[in-house]
């Protein structure tokens, strides 16, 4: 069974879903659900382990060889990834039961697990393979079930929300769908290796241009880069509170995933970044998103926008890295995704454990709730200290190495930028603080209880690795690290 | 053009158009898929909107001129990727002559049946048809968590009564149709077996199959056709569809091969991809025609309920 892993990974949440449309009882879907996050969990580590001692592995779907049939290959970069979705997914899914029950009627729990299973088999589908055809039906799954998912949400704002993310999503995966049928046309492949290959031959020609600028940005609205960001905020405020913890978490990074598989695999580093202008157009964009969506957290008032602000800010932060096209800025840029799935997750559950007791989550109603709900505005704050890269935690980790890659660069003006970007982030976190702790109670509020136990289990352990990865960073730093060189073909 | 109603028949006559123009470059079998599902159930279920949401597009005042720069500069840029592409139907392009090749002068020895594009679509790539089932059962689902309404009120007799008059009207439609629907079935039946040997196969079958069934609700009305197939036996038939794709890729997964190897499927590889074939085109067949009538039943039951609480309104409006 040891050889099917990377199929497995995919197909055992994909059946799944299908199955709890029979279940139907909601307590039995979800536990049903968990056990099948839980496997992919499983088979995330044991890839991530047989790719770090052995290499990359190939499986070859329906038995036919590679550019003719379609190639799953999993290399260090695609197990970083699968790790880091089916960890969060199965940890969101803990405290999803409590959590929806007080958020979707419940006629649509059952409903609710199976988007949430398609949801992630689409994005573990997207990083598994290696043919770029599959990558967009995937897309589509993914897309299609994160639509009606943040529909759900029990504010009437999550309908327009989701609409809106519905144009911009299908515009994005139309362009990505156009390049690859250009380059489909300029050479005759679709799987990502053979294409790499048979590229640089055409590579000077308009169609491959044309096909490199829609895949690019395409994804690029995908990933919610400044300026192609006005759909996220709206999307994460108003979803139902798992939905944001774990899309947060995931959804963007699989973005970046795409933008790394085809910058550096399919259209080659030489071609990205020397013969296209995307290194300045990517630093240039990712400093101006880092700017304007803190400036714009700062202002915000529903506290689930002011981190969803924060989400544009740190994929500037990831842009910036990749911009730097060398092997520690490539780095910096994966320790990032690993550690910014860690702060928001965390982050946007206890959001959710706050939305459990209040209903809401103004920033008016955060007013004296650090007594009433120790445990949650503790975990908030530690996620906070994360994202502004306070020692001792992975914010600082990820922003060491992306400070290192820019100076190494030589690029000082904009590593200060980038300190001065944190200092936005201290402002945003701080008025949370000043509410929680520092404010007393609005008159007509009634006192809460701390946040229930199956919230508090997965948004402590969250938190726990927050504090671990930071102080302990072999594991991430290893395998990034490795990812990295091995994009830069660099033999460890 | 503000009329919606216009601009939905326009949709239906760009697809039909699309559609020969696939014909034109000998493409059929998109052709056909284009022409069931563009021009036949898309512009069916963007009808039952409009029914819900009215005829004609409200006025809005922002001039959306960014939007017009932006399309004409995406066109721009696809007209200047055109230049240097290779001529249409030249011989020596890219896509003739590395992956095509081999689909060409192996599969029928290699899988065994005429359509070239079945045996693409089915069994060198298919996972990619897995994936776009499970796109379709994605839908499915997304449908019903919006549109659902949870358990049905109680139909008093009052509604029942709006419901059945309604359809009174229509008398030779209705006969015509009851006619006509043994043969759409039987077409579907055909498309779903013909597959292997001509244009056709589990897509645009589930779609047909689909139609008939939406066209008996439409005339006989949501309640009579909710009789016939209820929404459990939907959903069921949707999910097993999906299992029954994967479980294919299992069972040959079990028998020690590759996902969606059907070699091991018989004792013969021909044969075991002919099995494999069929079961998969039966499990995209399922999928396809419950999903499409799930959705259907869930706009048209909207619908309904708008149009009963309106109807309601105005009796008891009368009778007062």
């Amino acid at each position: 069974m040891i050889s099917h892993l990377p199929i497995l990974q995919v197909i055992v949440p994909l059946m799944a879903a299908p199955i709890c449309l029979l279940l139907k009882r909601s307590q039995l879907v979800w536990l049903f659900s968990l056990f099948a996050s839980a496997i992919a969990f499983i088979i995330s580590v044991l890839l991530l382990q047989q790719v770090m001692t052995s290499g990359v592995i190939s499986y070859e779907l329906g038995g036919w060889e590679a550019p003719w049939g379609i190639e799953y290959r999993i290399d260090k970069l695609n197990a970083f990834l699968l790790l880091i979705i089916s960890a969060i997914s199965t940890v969101v899914l803990i405290a999803a039961q409590t959590s929806i029950e007080k958020e979707i009627p419940k006629e649509k729990h059952t409903l609710f697990y199976i988007l949430y299973l398609l949801s992630l088999t689409g994005m573990l589908g997207i990083v598994s393979t290696g043919d770029a055809f599959n990558v967009f039906v995937f897309l589509e799954i993914s897309s299609l079930s994160a639509y009606a998912l943040i529909a759900l949400g029990q504010d009437r704002r999550a309908l327009w929300a989701s609409y809106q993310y519905l144009i911009m999503g299908t515009i994005g995966a139309t362009f990505i769908l156009i390049g690859i049928g250009l380059m489909y046309q300029m050479t005759g492949t679709l799987n990502m290796q053979d294409l790499s290959q048979r590229l640089p031959e055409v590579a000077q020609t308009r169609t491959v241009f044309t096909a490199f600028a829609f895949v690019i940005v395409g994804v690029c609205l995908k990933l919610a880069l400044f300026p192609l960001h006005l759909w996220l905020p709206n999307a994460y405020a108003y979803a139902p509170s798992i939905v944001t913890a774990f899309f947060a978490a995931t959804a963007t990074k699989v973005a970046i995933y795409l933008l790394i598989r085809f910058t550096f695999t399919v259209f080659g580093l030489s071609f990205s970044f020397t013969t296209l202008p995307l290194q300045g157009l990517f630093l240039l964009l990712g400093l101006t998103g880092i700017f304007v969506a803190s400036s714009a957290a700062i202002y915000q008032n529903n506290v689930k926008h002011v981190f969803a602000y924060s989400s544009i800010a740190q994929v500037g932060y990831i842009i910036v890295g990749l911009s730097t096209s060398t092997i520690t800025g490539l780095t910096a840029t994966l320790l990032h995704l690993f550690n910014h799935a860690l702060m928001k997750s965390a982050i946007f559950l206890a959001l959710g454990a706050v939305v459990y007791r209040l209903g809401n989550v103004q920033l008016s109603s955060f007013n004296g709730l650090g007594r009433q709900m120790p445990l949650t505005m503790a975990a908030i704050v530690i996620g906070g200290l994360s994202l502004i890269g306070v020692p001792l935690t992975v914010g600082f980790v990820s922003k060491w190495y992306l400070l290192t890659a820019l100076l190494e660069k030589g690029w000082w003006p904009v590593a200060i930028l980038i300190l001065l970007g944190s200092l936005l982030a201290v402002i945003y976190v701080w008025r949370i603080v000043e509410a929680a702790y520092f404010k007393k109670p609005l008159a007509d509020s009634v006192p809460v209880k701390e946040a229930p136990l199956f919230f508090l289990i997965p948004i402590w352990l969250l938190i726990t690795a927050n504090i671990y990865f930071g102080i302990d960073t072999r594991l991430s730093l290893q395998v990034a690290s490795a990812a990295a060189q091995s994009l830069f073909g660099v033999s460890p | 053009m503000k009329d919606l109603f216009a601009v939905v028949m326009l949709l239906g006559i760009y697809s039909l158009l699309s559609a020969s123009f696939f014909v034109a470059m000998d493409a059929v079998d998109v052709a056909f898929t284009e022409a069931a599902v563009g021009a036949g159930i898309s512009t069916l279920l963007m009808l039952v909107v409009i029914t819900m949401t009215g005829r004609s597009e409200k006025t809005t005042r922002h001039k959306p001129w960014l939007a017009l720069l932006v399309v004409v500069f995406t066109g721009g840029v696809l007209i200047y990727g055109t230049f240097d592409m290779p001529y249409f139907g030249i011989a020596d392009a890219p896509i003739h002559s590395h992956v095509a090749p081999r689909y060409i002068n192996e599969s029928m020895k290699e899988i065994g049946i005429p359509n070239i594009v079945t045996s693409v679509l089915a069994s060198y790539r298919a996972f990619d048809t897995f994936g776009e089932v499970v796109v379709i059962f994605t839908a499915g689902i997304g449908v019903m968590a919006l549109l659902s309404v949870g358990r049905r009120p109680e139909e008093d007799e009052k509604t029942t009564a709006i419901n059945d008059s309604m359809h009174e009207e229509y008398l030779v439609i209705r006969i015509v149709t009851k006619m006509l629907i043994p043969f759409i079935l039987l077409y579907a039946l055909y498309v779903q077996f013909h597959g292997d040997f001509g244009p056709g196969g589990g897509f645009q079958a589930g779609v047909i199959f689909a139609a008939a069934i939406i066209l008996y609700t439409m005339l006989f009305g949501l309640t009579t056709a909710r009789k016939v197939i209820n929404q459990s036996f939907i959903q069921f038939i949707a999910a097993a569809g999906v299992l029954l794709y994967g479980c294919v890729g299992i069972v040959s997964m079990l028998n020690g091969a590759n996902f969606f190897d059907y070699n091991v499927l018989a004792s013969d590889p021909v044969a075991g991809q002919h099995l494999g074939i069929l079961l998969i085109e039966w499990g995209v067949g399922c999928t396809v025609a419950s999903v499409m009538i799930m959705i259907f039943f869930n706009f048209a039951g909207r619908r309904e309920m708008q149009q009963n609480n309106e109807k309601v309104n105005n009796i008891e409006g009368d009778s007062l």
